[in-house]
């Protein structure tokens, strides 16, 4: 079993008064608290700092804990020979458990272990996950395989970390931000109680291509001034593959050009749209014949994109 | 080990719960999910009726009140209010994904 120092993740000294240890919880849980906590690693965080507390702030747990002896963090250690026998009587293969399923074992009164000593049914742990999958696999639907470690009681009722494998199948349909539950797949149940279950939340990677936002798909589409200018039909990637795009004479930077049902399927049925954004690109290096005519297009066009600067400063000094 | 393949359940807006299932979901009691929903901070989808069903897109709000109410000793009205501003939180950062998204890539 390795040690924890719950003392030091909580910041507060080994003689610390209760409040004082509830005070450094509290101060912790606002930082890290994953439901309000922007911290890289607030998930991680703060399950220490809640496994440290739920032990220290119980009379009985601290003091089991205290008498286990100080050790250096992931330091592997034994409870002393009588510990056992002290707190509970318990039965434990001390190698492969965790220290808060050990120190868990000590509530409820009874020193048995509420969750396999007494009778009333206990609900199984849920649990949940991130899955990170391309925009190409939430277009398709994808299977992915999940590795979890849950607390398990074996036959003879005691307490093991176990590794559990399974492939999980995320339907066609999925987005960023997607949930999705596995009902029975978190924790087994006790005394007869629901096992729990899993919750996943999908997260897209990046596209080099596509922006999503919902079903809905953005790409920047550049076009040659004079490909705006005339019109033209330029090949478009979708996640289905290429297809073409009628470009109509006169269009314009910023313009969204809608393409139907081109973007990520829904659930069930239908689809959302891909959107190509317009833009101009202009060439960075000219030959001799192409800055000729270019230069030939400025001497003949009456075309003024800066008309309106002139109406607006008229208008306003009439004013 | 063996790895057995699992059908995951869209949590959307097409799936509702139940009241009793989603509070065995939620891992909240009766009378807190009722009183949150006094509060405005959980809508059922038919208020009106006696057997109320709820979307299942709200499990994750409601799980999340649980959590905050366990991990910060909090009361119902505090709560309610923290839920308030976080479902406003979520929906201006799927507001603001959305524009992100509609700008060209240069800009962004």
């Amino acid at each position: 079993m390795k040690y924890k120092d719950y003392y030091s993740i909580l910041g507060v000294a080994r003689d610390a008064s209760a409040e004082e240890i509830k005070k450094a919880y509290r101060k912790l849980a606002h930082k890290y608290h994953p439901d309000v906590s922007k911290e890289p690693n607030a998930e991680e965080k703060f399950k220490e700092v809640g496994e440290a507390y739920e032990t220290l702030k119980d009379h009985e747990k601290r003091s089991a804990y205290d008498q286990l002896g100080r050790y250096q963090p992931g330091q592997d250690f034994q409870p002393p020979p009588d510990w056992a026998k002290q707190f509970g009587d318990m039965q434990f293969a001390f190698e492969d458990i965790d220290l808060a399923d050990l120190l868990a074992g000590l509530t409820g009164g009874g020193r048995h272990g509420a969750g396999r000593g007494g009778r009333f049914p206990m609900p199984g742990q849920d649990y949940e996950v991130t899955v990170h999958i391309s925009l190409e696999e939430a277009y398709r639907g994808i299977e992915v395989d999940l590795n979890l470690t849950v607390p398990e009681y074996d036959e003879r009722g005691l307490l093991h970390r176990v590794p559990r494998a399974f492939k999980a199948r995320i339907p066609r349909g999925a987005t960023d931000g997607q949930r999705l539950r596995l009902p029975g797949k978190g924790g087994k149940g006790f005394n007869g109680g629901r096992d729990g279950d899993l919750y996943i939340t999908i997260v897209l990677h990046p596209h080099p291509l596509f922006r999503v936002s919902g079903h809905d798909l953005y790409i920047d589409l550049p076009l040659a001034p004079w490909e705006a200018v005339l019109g033209a039909s330029v090949e478009v990637p979708t996640l289905g593959g290429p297809i073409r795009l009628k470009v109509k004479p006169g269009t314009r930077a910023g313009q969204h050009l809608r393409l139907l049902g081109r973007g990520l399927p829904k659930p069930r049925t239908g689809e959302g749209d891909l959107f190509a954004i317009v833009q101009i690109a202009v060439p960075t290096v000219l030959s001799e014949h192409e800055r000729a005519l270019y230069k030939q297009l400025a001497d003949s066009s009456t075309f003024n994109p800066r008309g309106h600067f002139e109406q607006e400063v008229k208008s306003e000094s009439r004013t | 080990m063996k790895a057995e393949l699992n059908e995951t359940l869209w949590l959307n807006e097409r799936l509702e719960f139940s009241l009793a299932e989603f509070v065995e979901l939620s891992g909240l009691s009766e009378k807190e999910l009722r009183e949150l929903v006094d509060y405005g901070a959980l809508e059922p989808t038919n208020p009106q009726a006696e057997d109320w069903t709820f979307s299942a897109q709200r499990v994750i709000s409601a799980r999340t009140a649980c959590r905050l109410r366990k991990d910060f000793g909090l009361d119902l009205q505090g709560l309610a209010l923290i839920l308030i501003y976080l479902d406003k939180i979520h929906e201006l950062e799927a507001q603001l994904h959305d524009l992100r998204a509609r700008l060209p890539r240069w800009l962004r």
